[in-house]
């Protein structure tokens, strides 16, 4: 089973999101803030992340770029899930080496595609019109 | 569903969405809908309308996605842009290294998501494809949807499906709350209002047709007969590309399927008998792709 960190400091989007990453095969961590996130990533690094950007502490961006500094800490697929859903910073994060890019609202549909998108997993079966 | 039931929801949805539901489409709610109540745990249609009228707001703002989505986005399937990223295009680019011009034929755009989508395909390797000409023609029955597809503004909703965010940051920028396609790529592709059940041989000669998710809508004589003129303004050595759940097989022969490429076929050189569109063929599909 894979598994996804979610980091978020709403515990609101957190439950969310694991409720779909469950139902998506993932076996979810949560962490509210980079710092805490950066924590768990240093014991063990998980498949996926999806990151919140701001937060109290640590926020995403600055998590990002302390993960890849990481022995191992290019590999998880990182996948930014916020509300900051303008151009600039959608291109900070991914010269920062996101993955993928998330703009909230978020619904299963999106956290599908996007995962799918870079491999996390497999295409859903064909869908019916 | 029973008739109040059923006014019930005609109603809802002409208010919340102007979506303007005609008196026979039971069948249509029935399918987008039950699903939607099985999810939240409702047996049955009836129950889905008790608590709609008992207010529930969550379960009316899903009731009126599920009924107007518009079945498409951005790289739909993936599959069949796979196809024209690997297979088709690499064989057209040595085919017609002569004349150095390819048409492509979206036969059901929507809203636009499928001919934009071979757009930016077109343009990621536009190193291969400089001096060529490249003609992108979107139709669709709908002059509303063409007017979106033209525009080519998408809410953050819609640039979040199919599409990966390096293609959304090169090629679109925001405009407001949505996302707008850019220009160069929007001039790439050329719109036409067409319906599938008339005559469409103006449209010229194609190396590539797209129908997609269109022909499930009609029955089987009248997709017969747009098969075999679909075939008749196909190079011989074309690609035809149909939905993940369409097939030409048991249908017609002009068509072959490709080993190992599904939804991907070519002319078999066989020649329909398909002249003209079917006498009496006034009825309205909905768009499909």
């Amino acid at each position: 089973m894979k598994s996804c960190l979610v980091v978020d400091d709403s515990s609101v989007v957190r439950k969310i999101a694991r409720r779909i990453l469950e139902e998506l095969g993932f076996s979810v961590v949560e962490a509210e803030d980079g710092e805490r996130a950066l924590e768990l990533c240093t014991k063990s690094l998980p498949d996926a992340i999806l990151l919140d950007w701001n937060m109290p502490v640590m926020d995403g961006y600055d998590f990002l770029g302390r993960l890849r500094r990481l022995p191992g800490g290019e590999g998880p697929k990182v996948v930014f899930c916020t509300t900051e859903n303008d151009i600039d910073h959608i291109s900070r994060a991914l010269n920062a080496g996101a993955n993928e890019y998330i703009m909230k609202p978020f619904d299963k549909e999106i956290v599908a595609a996007k995962f799918q998108e870079v491999g996390l997993i497999q295409a859903l079966s064909a869908e019916s019109a | 569903m029973n008739q109040p039931d059923y006014e019930f929801l005609r109603k809802l949805l002409r208010d919340k969405s102007g979506l303007d539901l005609s008196a026979d489409k039971q069948y249509l709610i029935e399918s987008r809908l039950l699903p939607l109540a099985r999810k939240a745990g409702l047996a049955s249609i009836s129950d889905l309308v008790q608590k709609l009228r008992d207010g529930s707001s969550t379960l009316v703002s899903q009731v009126v996605e599920a009924m107007t989505t518009n079945e498409t986005f951005f790289f739909r399937d993936k599959v069949p842009f796979d196809h024209f990223r690997e297979m088709i295009m690499p064989e057209l680019l040595k085919a017609r290294a002569n004349r150095r011009s390819i048409r492509i034929w979206c036969a059901a755009c929507s809203t636009g998501q499928e001919p934009y989508s071979l757009a930016m395909s077109l343009k990621e390797m536009s190193a291969a494809l400089a001096g060529w000409r490249v003609e992108i023609i979107a139709t669709d029955l709908s002059q509303e949807v063409l007017e979106k597809s033209k525009a080519g503004l998408y809410s953050q909703f819609e640039v979040q499906r199919g599409l990966p965010i390096q293609l959304l940051v090169k090629y679109f920028k925001q405009a407001g709350e949505l996302w707008q396609i850019n220009s160069d790529v929007r001039g790439m592709v050329q719109h036409r209002q067409l319906n599938l059940l008339h005559d469409f041989s103006q449209l010229g000669t194609f190396d590539v047709v797209f129908c997609r998710n269109v022909l499930i809508y009609f029955d089987q004589d009248t997709k017969i007969n747009i098969f075999g003129r679909i075939a008749k303004l196909m190079e011989p050595d074309g690609f035809l590309v149909l939905g993940a759940a369409e097939t030409v097989v048991g249908l017609t022969d002009v068509f072959k399927p490709l080993a190992d490429r599904r939804g991907l076929y070519r002319p078999s050189g066989i020649v329909s008998t398909a002249k003209a569109p079917l006498p009496g063929a006034s009825r309205v599909a909905a768009a499909g792709n």
